[in-house]
């Protein structure tokens, strides 16, 4: 079973996660100014990159904490994981993330 | 002893003609159809045989077919829930059942029903209201309590002394399974015939627009001038319509299935159960065909976790138990582009002469010669055929959305 490095727990078992989809997708600061097209990608579209893509994850069976994670959606690698509010880091030429 | 000896297997007759042909690609044609899966050899077999529109490229970046066509489960039906997916579903069903002899090739089309299990109240009442929804749009449906189940399905466990008993089922006796290969060719070869080319090893790299029309697509094997673009990608859509700047709503997601090794005859129909994640045939060969759920995270790698084949694996044998002395043969995972609602995504784009065919998620292979048909209408037309109208990009933006987890979820 792929091992999933928990920011806080370290490497665990994926069954122990749950995946929360693309990561840094901020809510609208001025909802109500929003138009049905920025809503829609808002609430419906999302990145979807075949590469290094960067999701949310929870330690939903361990710490029950969310973190982000940089992960190749070709090979399941994962190539980062960092806490939630800290930056994304820097990562080499051939693994930056789609946007 | 020496010029009267031949050679090993030179008695034997000589290799039979094949299916279709291996052309170079031309410089330019009136449709390029990208992904020669089961929707892109449909599509240009009905551009050709309804629209005369014989000028079109099937570009695949694999072999024909090697994709999803060749790692789903063959379940068809058209048991969904509303108007819209009536319409397209009940229409591919019933292409379906004079497809044979439309292609003049043998596609192992059985008609033997599938039962889609209800485990909980809420599934009861939400499948006796699909029930009766299939009815009112004129397609076969019933509810069968669990007596009923034993009797169409007699190794299903019915005993109410499991996690998750079997309370009931819909029963859709015109459902069934295909050999998936065999409908593939099928259309292969029938759309070779009417003059298509299908090239393989064919990998679109990038797509030229002019003015807001699509004009061409580069390729690994060259530019190819096109007039008309149609994509029928599957888990790779989002990357195709990320090269002329068009976002999707589609997640790409690992699904698994698994076969056993062949067994005898003791599965006479499909039965299917979003609740435990599991849905079985028999193929005709004789190996168990079981799919699972998709795998949570988005992924390209065409493969999934072990964790979700052993869960599948459980709640097969809780509604299985004579499966438990089974082997287990080999497991794979197809790339599924799964969309907010369940639905799929067909018809026009933003870009001029760029269609769009994607978002059918763990579904696609019963909708094969629907969408073919209604695809190849909205590519000559450029306007959508009366199928795949609700079908839109803008329903996400104006909020018609067509909702079938109910009926989807992760088993199609």
């Amino acid at each position: 079973m792929q091992l999933i490095p928990c920011p806080w727990c370290g490497p665990r078992e994926e069954a122990e996660f749950h995946y929360g989809g693309q990561a840094h997708v901020a809510y609208p600061e001025d909802p109500s100014a929003l138009t049905d097209e920025e809503w829609a990608q808002y609430v419906f579209f999302r990145e979807n990159p075949s590469g290094p893509f960067a999701e949310r994850w929870s330690h939903s069976a361990g710490c029950r904490r969310w973190f982000n994670a940089v992960r190749d959606t070709r090979t399941h690698d994962l190539l980062a994981v960092y806490r939630v509010g800290e930056p994304m880091p820097e990562l080499g030429e051939k693994d930056q993330v789609a946007s | 002893m020496t010029s009267s000896v031949q050679p090993p297997g030179a008695h034997l007759p000589e290799h039979p003609d094949f299916l279709w042909e291996n052309p170079e690609p031309k410089a330019s044609y009136d449709v390029v159809v990208v992904g020669g899966g089961g929707h892109g050899l449909a599509t240009a077999y009905y551009l050709a045989k309804v629209h005369g529109i014989t000028n079109v490229a099937v570009l695949e970046k694999g072999w024909l077919a090697g994709g999803n066509m060749a790692r789903n489960t063959t379940i068809i039906r058209s048991n969904y829930l509303w108007d819209e997916s009536s319409g397209i579903y009940e229409h591919s069903l019933k292409l379906w059942e004079g497809l044979e002899e439309d292609l003049g090739y043998p596609i192992l089309f059985d008609q033997r029903g599938v039962l889609n299990l209800a485990h909980s109240l809420q599934d009861v009442r939400d499948s006796v209201r699909r029930v009766n929804a299939n009815r009112l749009n004129g397609i076969d449906a019933e509810w069968v309590d669990p007596a009923g189940v034993k009797e169409i399905c007699p190794i299903v466990n019915v005993s109410q002394d499991v996690r998750y008993p079997v309370l009931g089922a819909t029963y859709q006796p015109r459902a069934g399974i295909a050999k998936h290969d065999y409908v593939a060719w099928g259309y292969a070869r029938a759309a070779h015939a009417m003059g298509v080319d299908l090239i393989q090893n064919c990998e679109v790299t990038g797509m030229e627009t002019s003015g807001g029309r699509i004009t061409a697509v580069e390729t690994s094997r060259g530019r190819i001038a096109a007039g008309k673009v149609a994509l029928c990608a599957a888990g790779h859509s989002s990357v195709l319509a990320k090269m002329v700047g068009l976002r999707l709503p589609l997640a790409s997601h690992p699904l698994q299935a698994l076969v056993s090794e062949l067994l005898e005859p003791v599965h006479p129909t499909v039965v299917m159960s979003n609740a435990v994640h599991v849905y079985v045939s028999q193929a005709h060969k004789g190996e168990l065909v079981m799919g699972a759920g998709i795998d949570s995270y988005n992924g390209y790698g065409q493969r999934g976790s072990f964790h979700i084949i052993e869960q599948q694996m459980s709640a097969a044998l809780e509604l299985f138990p004579i499966f438990a002395r089974a082997h287990l043969l080999r497991t794979w995972a197809g790339i599924v582009d799964v969309s907010p609602d369940a639905s799929p995504i067909v018809g026009l784009t933003p870009v001029g002469g760029l269609y769009l065919n994607c978002g059918w998620g763990t579904g696609g292979f019963k909708a094969t010669p629907g969408v073919g048909d209604c695809f190849a209408h909205t590519i000559a037309h450029d306007k959508p055929h009366a199928f795949n109208e609700p079908f839109t990009l803008e329903r996400f933006t104006t909020g018609a959305l067509v909702d079938e987890h109910g009926a989807a979820a992760v088993a199609h």
